[in-house]
């Protein structure tokens, strides 16, 4: 019983690269925290540029939420070993994913027709932080649609399935975690603005 | 449900559980470049750390130079740094930049990279009896980033421009504008990119310490079980994870301050007479966010080596240690308390005093940990049968130095006097202490420690014990006489002082400093002769040459890749079973069962026999 190799100790219930991606999501929280209380500190001081907020940002929302919707149907497909809507899901995801990036471009279009610039003597760090945000969002989006493309891969040559779901779980997980990242951004920037 | 997970895991995790079976031949590359094993991992730390700490020490005994002898011309370091040393003197922001370099290198490089990344890599697998860490790819990878952002600071001292120069805090506006000094141009763009990417590094190796902890212990290994080395590692890493980010959005926004025309830390600002055009920006939200990271990061640098420490001494004292659950607590403590204390720095930035003193009173209370820790380590010393290895005298000096440089801290945690101190020597003498001098004893404790597991060979005691001695009276030396520097006044980051009336009477007290750490300096080569040469020629050890209770000592002399060639260890017992009475030895490992033990358990151990 004691020398039993089955206690070999990887076999644990917890799913070791799950946890490392919650980790990886803690760091992204914390530096998410930074800048938003950096932006709060800052606003606090005075001399803060007040502006609209592109009114693309709204339908962006609804964009990335489908989004998550999609994915949610993909995996829930796989469990049902529903390979065809599997694709399908995972490609609106995707489809869904560069549509939201899309339209934060066209949103930082929008802002920079109003005069609100990133950088540049004109610039308020007010308008500055928009951008950050949003940027720094986008760019750890870019890292989901990377993962969601693997996922797609792996899924065209049915490698995902009920009895092989960790990639597709893992996936979810980070894409839903992005999702509600923007919706925290986004509650935190019309609540100040 | 069963025969899904089991599929799972094997997917995931193939190749790795394989390994360590079938030894299937290696090539050099795999083996000792692109290692995915913990321990040849934790060795490639360890390199980089010595190199990076003889840089380091370097560069310290050169502005020294400086600061002890003022008069003196330094023609014979031309050859070597051309302009910098222009007849023999040294250039102002040359000065800066050795003082800015020395500071980045030994915080981040030696005493972050190098000793957690040495030791947690070495021991986290070894002590919990695991085959290696949860993800030796991503392990890899923590060291090549930390190797690449290693490559980039390097390059960033040979600049013509020369490296950052605006101390190792980095504060804007000096750091952000390259026409205020010439470190702020490429040498700052270059600390920046290297810090980010260091960055990245600590938390590719925090997530796998983490997980590995919470995930990959052997049966048996409770949480309340394991080694306070283990808590130590497991706290830094979380630690890590939670503040780094928060440094690399304070250096991401700096970032774009200076080469995106954004105004984050920037406001009205006047260069040589020119208006600048950024305006809107705050110079004290970066102290926030700086100092948010700063201060986590000084126990970052200090947690592993209260675990090396307390570990080190309950071997050698042949005690159990004592309050076990107490050092746990404490670390928590300290670990949480590390968070919110961090504008302690900034009592004289201009914060709202009311602030100012809600953080002394957090500040305050993180000496109640601390002095719990101390007193424990000395009641485990306290009439212990003490085994005087160079680790063991390391440890001990670890706990005296830990206690002068921690009650400055009180002292400087009182925001009415650290007006008055603030930017003096007295600081330099604190944070020396307390964690330049006592983070650097823990860190030689742990290498002579566990030298013969990393090894296989035992190190010199006598040189070793020389090289105790020399770094230890120099370590008072130098930094005793600061704290009476500092309360007179004397300021830091000064590259000269000798036009000052105040501070002229200080010049033999300065010499005799820079005299003691250019001693110091030298000695430290007895240590690297001793570690290199005892590489290859030192006695050879045996497989638990301190006797001592912990699952890396059960491993064979040379731990192969999987650590244990049979299956697993199990755990039974904590690790400190030292000296048990009735015991027939006087230690007892984690992996023996209470079944064979049945002379020396307790009332309530009988139960498990
Ligand atoms: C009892 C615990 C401690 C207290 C109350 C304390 C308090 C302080 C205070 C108030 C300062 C700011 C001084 C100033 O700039 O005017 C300071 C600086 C510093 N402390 Fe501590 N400290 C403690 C322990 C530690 C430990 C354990 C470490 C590291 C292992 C440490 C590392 C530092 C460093 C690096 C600085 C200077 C940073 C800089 O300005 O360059 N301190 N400490
Ligand atoms: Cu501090």
């Amino acid at each position: 019983m004691v020398d039993n190799i089955n206690f070999e100790s990887s076999q644990r219930r917890v799913n070791p690269l799950k946890f490392m991606l919650w980790l990886l999501i803690v760091s992204i929280v914390m530096m998410f925290a930074a800048f938003t209380s950096a932006y709060i500190v800052r606003r606090e001081e005075g001399n803060w540029l007040e502006f609209d907020l592109p009114s693309v940002l709204i339908i962006n929302t609804v964009v990335l939420l489908l989004s998550s919707i999609f994915l949610h149907w993909a995996y829930v497909s796989a469990k049902r070993d529903n390979v065809g809507s599997v694709k399908v899901g995972l490609c609106l995801t995707i489809a869904a994913g560069v549509a939201f990036l899309i339209g934060q471009w066209i949103g930082w279009g929008e802002l920079v027709d109003n005069q609100v610039f990133f950088g540049g003597h004109t610039a308020n760090p007010s308008g500055s932080f928009l951008y950050v945000l949003t940027g720094v969002h986008a760019f750890h989006l870019i890292t989901g649609l990377i993962f969601l493309i693997i996922v797609v891969i792996s899924a065209f040559k049915y490698k995902v399935h009920s009895r092989n779901l960790v990639r597709i779980e893992l996936c979810a997980i980070y894409w839903h975690f992005l999702g509600a990242l923007w919706i925290y951004l986004y509650l935190f920037l019309t609540l100040n603005h | 449900m069963s025969s899904t997970d089991i599929s799972l895991h094997n997917d995931v995790h193939s190749g790795h559980d394989e390994h360590h079976d079938d030894h299937h031949d290696q090539s050099f590359i795999e083996k000792y470049i692109f290692s995915q094993d913990h321990k040849v991992i934790a060795k490639q730390f360890l390199f980089a750390g010595i190199f990076w700490a003889i840089i380091g020490g370097t560069l310290s005994s050169l502005f020294r130079m400086q600061l002890g002898f003022p008069e003196a011309t330094f023609t014979f370091l031309e050859p070597l740094l051309g302009k910098w040393v222009e007849g023999g003197k040294l250039d102002p922001n040359f000065y800066l930049a050795l003082v800015t370099m020395h500071g980045t290198i030994m915080v981040f490089f030696v005493l972050t990279a190098g000793l957690s990344g040495t030791f947690s890599n070495f021991l986290i697998p070894l002590q919990l009896g695991a085959r290696d860490m949860a993800s030796g790819f991503m392990n890899m990878l923590s060291f090549w980033f930390f190797f690449i952002a290693s490559i980039i600071m390097f390059y960033s001292l040979f600049l013509e421009t020369g490296p950052a120069a605006g101390g190792w805090t980095v504060y804007p506006p000096l750091s952000a504008l390259p026409q205020a000094i010439p470190g702020s141009g490429a040498g700052m763009t270059l600390w920046l990119v290297s810090m980010a990417i260091f960055i990245v590094s600590q938390l590719l190796g925090g997530v796998n310490y983490i997980t590995t902890v919470i995930n990959l212990r052997t049966r048996g290994m409770s949480m309340a079980k394991m080694p306070l080395t283990i808590w130590a590692f497991f706290l830094t890493a979380v630690l890590g994870l939670l503040a780094f980010p928060v440094l690399f959005s304070a250096a991401l926004l700096l970032i774009f301050d200076r080469s995106f025309g954004t105004s984050f830390f920037l406001s009205d600002i006047y260069v040589a007479g020119e208006a600048l055009t950024h305006t809107g920006g705050s110079p004290i939200l970066f102290q926030h966010l700086f100092w948010f990271l700063g201060h986590p990061e000084v126990y970052i640098v200090i947690l592993p080596t209260f675990g090396i420490v307390s570990e080190v001494i309950s071997t050698c004292a042949r005690k159990p240690i004592f309050g076990y659950r107490a050092m746990i607590g404490s670390m928590l403590g300290i670990a949480l308390l590390s968070f919110v204390v961090w504008a302690h720095h900034m009592f004289v930035s201009g914060m709202n005093p009311f602030l100012g003193s809600v953080f002394m009173f957090l500040t305050l209370i993180i000496a109640v940990p601390s002095a719990v820790k101390v007193f424990n380590w000395i009641a485990t010393i306290w009439r212990g049968n003490i085994n005087f290895t160079p680790a063991m005298l390391y440890s001990i000096a670890f706990v005296s130095l830990f206690i002068s440089g921690g009650v400055t801290g009180i002292i400087l945690g009182n925001s009415a006097l650290d007006i008055q101190l603030h930017d003096t020597y007295f600081v330099v003498a604190h944070f020396h202490l307390v964690m330049g001098s006592a983070a650097f004893f823990g860190m030689f404790a742990g290498v002579y420690h566990w030298f013969p597991k990393m090894f296989g060979r035992m190190m010199d005691e006598k040189l070793g014990y020389v090289h105790f001695w020399i770094t230890f009276i120099c370590a008072y030396l130098i930094f005793m006489p600061m704290h009476y520097m500092g309360i007179a006044g004397f300021p830091r980051r000064y590259y000269t002082w000798t036009g000052f009336d105040t501070f002229s009477t200080f010049l033999d007290m300065n010499s005799f400093i820079t005299i003691a750490a250019i001693v110091v300096f030298v000695g430290q080569f007895i240590f690297l002769f001793n570690f290199f040469y005892s590489i290859f020629r030192g006695r050879r050890a045996t497989e638990n040459p301190w006797k001592s209770n912990t699952l890396e000592w059960t491993t064979p002399v040379n731990p192969g890749h999987g650590n244990w060639p049979g299956p697993l260890p199990v755990v039974y017992r904590w690790p400190y079973d030292y000296s048990k009475p009735g015991a027939q030895e006087d230690f007892i490992p984690q992996n023996v069962p209470f079944s064979q033990t049945a002379s020396s358990n307790l009332p309530h151990e009988r139960d498990f026999e």
